[in-house]
Protein backbone atom coordinates (compact mmCIF):
# COMPACT_ATOMS: atom_id res chain seq x y z
CA UNK A 1 0.00 0.00 0.00
CA UNK A 2 3.02 2.11 1.21
CA UNK A 3 4.50 1.64 -2.55
CA UNK A 4 1.44 2.89 -3.96
CA UNK A 5 1.06 5.71 -2.60
CA UNK A 6 4.80 6.69 -3.32
CA UNK A 7 4.47 5.40 -6.95
CA UNK A 8 1.58 8.18 -6.98
CA UNK A 9 2.67 11.08 -5.08
CA UNK A 10 6.10 10.24 -7.53
CA UNK A 11 4.25 10.53 -10.91
CA UNK A 12 1.55 13.08 -9.93
CA UNK A 13 3.70 16.48 -11.22
CA UNK A 14 3.59 14.44 -14.49
CA UNK A 15 0.26 13.87 -14.91
CA UNK A 16 -0.62 17.34 -13.81
CA UNK A 17 2.16 18.59 -16.28
CA UNK A 18 0.73 16.16 -18.89
CA UNK A 19 -3.48 17.35 -18.42
CA UNK A 20 -2.19 20.57 -18.61
CA UNK A 21 -0.71 20.24 -22.11
CA UNK A 22 -3.89 18.60 -22.94
CA UNK A 23 -5.51 21.47 -22.14
CA UNK A 24 -3.70 24.01 -24.02
CA UNK A 25 -3.70 21.66 -27.31
CA UNK A 26 -7.45 22.00 -26.83
CA UNK A 27 -7.57 24.88 -26.45
CA UNK A 28 -5.55 25.39 -30.17
CA UNK A 29 -8.23 22.79 -31.49
CA UNK A 30 -10.76 25.80 -29.87
CA UNK A 31 -8.67 28.79 -31.91
CA UNK A 32 -8.44 26.70 -34.95
CA UNK A 33 -12.25 26.68 -34.87
CA UNK A 34 -12.85 29.93 -34.15
CA UNK A 35 -10.10 31.14 -37.49
CA UNK A 36 -12.06 28.63 -39.41
CA UNK A 37 -16.00 28.38 -39.24
CA UNK A 38 -18.20 30.17 -41.40
CA UNK A 39 -20.61 32.11 -39.50
CA UNK A 40 -21.01 33.83 -36.08
CA UNK A 41 -23.28 30.84 -34.28
CA UNK A 42 -20.52 27.86 -35.37
CA UNK A 43 -17.44 30.10 -34.22
CA UNK A 44 -19.41 30.94 -30.90
CA UNK A 45 -20.63 26.79 -30.53
CA UNK A 46 -16.74 26.34 -31.10
CA UNK A 47 -15.32 28.81 -28.68
CA UNK A 48 -17.94 27.88 -26.20
CA UNK A 49 -17.62 23.91 -25.76
CA UNK A 50 -13.81 23.87 -26.19
CA UNK A 51 -13.00 26.76 -23.38
CA UNK A 52 -15.13 24.89 -20.89
CA UNK A 53 -13.79 21.69 -21.72
CA UNK A 54 -9.73 22.87 -22.04
CA UNK A 55 -10.26 25.01 -18.88
CA UNK A 56 -11.50 22.04 -16.82
CA UNK A 57 -8.91 19.96 -18.46
CA UNK A 58 -6.29 22.19 -17.51
CA UNK A 59 -7.64 23.12 -14.10
CA UNK A 60 -7.65 19.65 -12.80
CA UNK A 61 -3.29 19.41 -13.91
CA UNK A 62 -2.79 22.90 -11.94
CA UNK A 63 -4.89 20.92 -9.03
CA UNK A 64 -2.54 18.33 -9.14
CA UNK A 65 0.54 20.61 -9.44
CA UNK A 66 -0.51 22.70 -6.70
CA UNK A 67 1.62 22.47 -3.52
CA UNK A 68 -0.35 23.60 -0.67
CA UNK A 69 -4.24 23.25 0.39
CA UNK A 70 -4.76 27.39 -0.60
CA UNK A 71 -3.55 26.75 -3.91
CA UNK A 72 -6.05 23.93 -4.99
CA UNK A 73 -8.83 26.11 -3.06
CA UNK A 74 -8.33 29.01 -5.29
CA UNK A 75 -8.13 26.84 -8.40
CA UNK A 76 -11.20 25.27 -7.67
CA UNK A 77 -13.01 28.98 -6.83
CA UNK A 78 -11.36 29.96 -10.75
CA UNK A 79 -12.85 26.56 -11.99
CA UNK A 80 -16.59 27.26 -10.50
CA UNK A 81 -16.36 30.84 -11.62
CA UNK A 82 -15.24 29.75 -15.45
CA UNK A 83 -17.77 26.92 -15.27
CA UNK A 84 -20.63 29.24 -14.15
CA UNK A 85 -19.72 32.23 -16.46
CA UNK A 86 -18.52 30.55 -20.26
CA UNK A 87 -21.87 29.53 -20.85
CA UNK A 88 -23.56 32.27 -19.32
CA UNK A 89 -21.62 35.01 -21.56
CA UNK A 90 -21.98 32.52 -24.24
CA UNK A 91 -25.49 33.07 -24.47
CA UNK A 92 -25.95 36.18 -23.66
CA UNK A 93 -23.56 36.72 -27.02
CA UNK A 94 -25.85 34.90 -29.08
CA UNK A 95 -28.95 36.41 -28.08
CA UNK A 96 -27.59 39.85 -28.80
CA UNK A 97 -26.51 38.60 -31.83
CA UNK A 98 -29.84 36.55 -32.91
CA UNK A 99 -31.82 40.04 -31.30
CA UNK A 100 -29.62 42.10 -33.84
CA UNK A 101 -30.99 40.44 -37.04
CA UNK A 102 -27.76 37.91 -37.40
CA UNK A 103 -29.06 35.23 -39.92
CA UNK A 104 -27.25 31.44 -39.41
CA UNK A 105 -25.63 30.06 -42.70
CA UNK A 106 -27.55 27.28 -43.50
CA UNK A 107 -27.47 24.95 -46.81
CA UNK A 108 -25.10 25.57 -49.76
CA UNK A 109 -23.98 29.06 -48.74
CA UNK A 110 -22.26 27.92 -45.27
CA UNK A 111 -20.20 25.23 -47.44
CA UNK A 112 -18.63 28.35 -49.78
CA UNK A 113 -15.15 29.40 -48.99
CA UNK A 114 -14.27 32.66 -47.18
CA UNK A 115 -17.82 33.61 -47.70
CA UNK A 116 -17.88 35.73 -44.37
CA UNK A 117 -14.99 37.33 -44.64
CA UNK A 118 -16.78 39.88 -47.46
CA UNK A 119 -19.55 40.05 -46.37
CA UNK A 120 -21.86 40.40 -43.39
CA UNK A 121 -25.48 39.85 -43.17
CA UNK B 1 6.17 20.30 -20.22
CA UNK B 2 4.31 23.28 -18.36
CA UNK B 3 6.99 25.23 -20.67
CA UNK B 4 5.31 23.79 -24.02
CA UNK B 5 1.76 24.09 -22.47
CA UNK B 6 2.15 27.89 -21.96
CA UNK B 7 3.65 28.00 -25.22
CA UNK B 8 0.53 26.73 -26.63
CA UNK B 9 -1.31 28.98 -24.90
CA UNK B 10 0.27 31.67 -26.56
CA UNK B 11 -0.27 30.30 -29.74
CA UNK B 12 -4.37 30.04 -28.73
CA UNK B 13 -4.38 33.65 -27.98
CA UNK B 14 -2.34 34.76 -31.20
CA UNK B 15 -4.78 32.58 -33.39
CA UNK B 16 -7.88 34.31 -31.11
CA UNK B 17 -6.13 37.48 -31.79
CA UNK B 18 -6.47 37.36 -35.86
CA UNK B 19 -9.60 36.75 -34.94
CA UNK B 20 -10.88 39.19 -33.02
CA UNK B 21 -9.10 41.82 -35.50
CA UNK B 22 -10.21 40.87 -38.74
CA UNK B 23 -13.84 39.35 -37.39
CA UNK B 24 -16.58 40.93 -40.10
CA UNK B 25 -19.02 41.40 -37.13
CA UNK B 26 -19.21 42.55 -33.78
CA UNK B 27 -20.02 39.47 -31.84
CA UNK B 28 -17.36 37.54 -33.91
CA UNK B 29 -14.74 40.12 -31.80
CA UNK B 30 -16.50 39.87 -28.89
CA UNK B 31 -16.73 36.23 -28.85
CA UNK B 32 -13.10 36.10 -29.73
CA UNK B 33 -12.43 38.55 -26.54
CA UNK B 34 -14.34 36.39 -24.28
CA UNK B 35 -12.53 33.13 -25.30
CA UNK B 36 -9.16 34.64 -25.10
CA UNK B 37 -9.77 35.98 -21.46
CA UNK B 38 -10.51 32.15 -20.63
CA UNK B 39 -6.98 31.15 -22.18
CA UNK B 40 -5.43 33.91 -20.24
CA UNK B 41 -6.66 32.93 -17.44
CA UNK B 42 -5.01 29.66 -18.09
CA UNK B 43 -1.82 31.28 -18.92
CA UNK B 44 -1.14 33.15 -15.56
CA UNK B 45 -2.18 30.02 -13.33
CA UNK B 46 0.25 28.34 -16.30
CA UNK B 47 3.11 31.25 -15.76
CA UNK B 48 3.05 31.18 -12.15
CA UNK B 49 3.39 27.49 -11.63
CA UNK B 50 6.08 27.46 -14.20
CA UNK B 51 8.29 30.26 -12.58
CA UNK B 52 7.46 28.61 -9.03
CA UNK B 53 5.08 31.09 -7.89
CA UNK B 54 1.41 30.05 -7.63
CA UNK B 55 -0.07 33.04 -6.13
CA UNK B 56 -0.63 34.31 -9.60
CA UNK B 57 -3.75 32.73 -9.30
CA UNK B 58 -4.92 35.45 -7.38
CA UNK B 59 -4.88 37.93 -10.48
CA UNK B 60 -6.09 35.06 -12.45
CA UNK B 61 -9.47 34.80 -9.95
CA UNK B 62 -9.46 38.94 -10.66
CA UNK B 63 -9.08 38.66 -14.66
CA UNK B 64 -12.02 36.21 -14.61
CA UNK B 65 -14.00 38.32 -12.46
CA UNK B 66 -13.32 41.07 -14.97
CA UNK B 67 -14.02 39.30 -17.99
CA UNK B 68 -17.36 38.19 -17.61
CA UNK B 69 -18.37 41.96 -16.65
CA UNK B 70 -16.20 43.48 -19.56
CA UNK B 71 -18.45 40.67 -22.30
CA UNK B 72 -22.16 41.37 -20.24
CA UNK B 73 -21.42 45.54 -20.39
CA UNK B 74 -20.46 45.51 -24.14
CA UNK B 75 -23.38 43.52 -24.80
CA UNK B 76 -25.22 45.69 -23.07
CA UNK B 77 -24.12 48.75 -24.36
CA UNK B 78 -24.03 47.48 -28.15
CA UNK B 79 -27.74 46.90 -27.53
CA UNK B 80 -29.11 49.38 -25.67
CA UNK B 81 -26.29 52.28 -27.09
CA UNK B 82 -26.14 53.17 -23.23
CA UNK B 83 -25.15 51.66 -20.02
CA UNK B 84 -28.20 53.38 -18.51
CA UNK B 85 -31.23 51.65 -19.46
CA UNK B 86 -33.99 53.18 -18.00
CA UNK B 87 -36.19 50.93 -15.85
CA UNK B 88 -39.46 50.88 -17.57
CA UNK B 89 -40.93 48.06 -18.71
CA UNK B 90 -42.06 47.76 -22.68
CA UNK B 91 -45.97 47.46 -22.95
CA UNK B 92 -45.29 44.99 -26.26
CA UNK B 93 -42.33 42.37 -26.46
Amino acid sequence: MADVLNVAFAIKPWVGSFLLLVGAIMGIIGAIGMLRFPDVYTRVHAASVIDTGAMTVAIVGMLLLAPTWTIAIKLAAIWLFLFITGPTSSHALINAAYKAGLQPLIGVEARKPRQSDEGTS
Amino acid sequence: MIGAASLGLIVAVLLLLIRALRGPTLYDRVAAVNALGTKIVLLIGAIGFLLGRPEWLDIALLYALINFVTTIAILKFFRYRSFQVPMVRREES
